[in-house]
């Protein structure tokens, strides 16, 4: 079955979504992204989309999702790498992402991270 | 209005939600749609697309390469012979979903583009047609 690679840094998770997602890939994603936050106790997920042209409603609330149950399962996200089409187009379509943590790239995206974590 | 080229794919499971996206982005670099003109209907497509196959039972989408006034643009339609909209004002509010996605796909979709028409009675499809130009 086709999955989007999560990778362990030390406390943090960090997915790269480099492929065009159908609906199915999303929520696996999901489930994985949990599954890992409760096996490796991890502190923070940094979810890079930099390679992503589009987000829809869908992959939208997807992140939305993986934010809110990260939270609850004690760990931060932080979506990074936005194209400024994408973003633009986001708010146009009503998508604001309430709650969700961004940063422009990895490295400020890490950094966030890092400071959230030890504000704890 | 001048039909420049045109094309039908189905729009029946997840991958096809894909393709019709691929298919858009692609058609709209050829003919030289700015990025973030682009980047909106690929992700009206997307909405499209995904209620086609959802709510419609599945469909098609026929693409156009159109010509009016000298200006050029890209019109998709996506028809199914599902169940229709029995609601139409309830289905194009913000936030409202029959089913239990966001309630954005409808009325942001059509915040996307430029052009909108949806003709859609119960019991016999739908079908919507988007446009935009460059």
């Amino acid at each position: 079955m086709e999955r989007i690679p999560i990778l362990q840094m030390g406390e943090f998770l960090l997915v790269t979504i480099q492929v065009d997602m159908h609906d199915q890939l999303a929520l696996t994603l999901q489930d994985d992204l949990s599954e890992r936050i409760s096996r490796t106790s991890a502190r923070g997920v940094l979810i890079d989309i930099s390679a992503l042209d589009i987000v829809d409603s869908f992959i939208g609330r997807m992140i939305g999702t993986i934010s809110g149950l990260s939270r609850i399962m004690d760990a931060e996200t932080v979506l990074v790498g936005m194209q400024p089409a994408v973003a633009i187009t986001l708010v146009e379509l009503g998508l604001t992402l309430p709650g969700v943590s961004t940063a422009l790239n990895v490295e400020r995206g890490m950094k966030l991270l890092h400071q959230r974590v030890a504000q704890q | 209005m001048t039909i420049l080229s045109s094309g039908t794919q189905p729009v029946r499971i997840e991958q096809d939600v894909v393709l019709a996206r691929q298919t858009t982005r692609k058609l709209a670099q050829d003919c030289g749609m700015r990025l973030i003109d682009l980047t909106k209907l690929v992700t009206a497509v997307s909405e499209l697309a995904r209620n086609t196959m959802v709510y419609g039972g599945g469909g098609d989408m026929d693409w156009q390469v159109v010509e009016e006034g000298g200006r050029t643009g890209l019109r998709v339609i996506f028809r199914d012979e599902g169940p229709g909209i029995p609601d139409l004002k309830l289905a194009m509010t913000d936030g409202w979903t029959s089913g239990n996605g966001l309630g954005l796909g409808l009325t942001g979709a059509k915040r996307l583009v430029e052009d909108f028409e949806l003709d859609t009675a119960p019991g016999a499809g739908t079908r919507i047609t988007i446009a935009r130009w460059i």
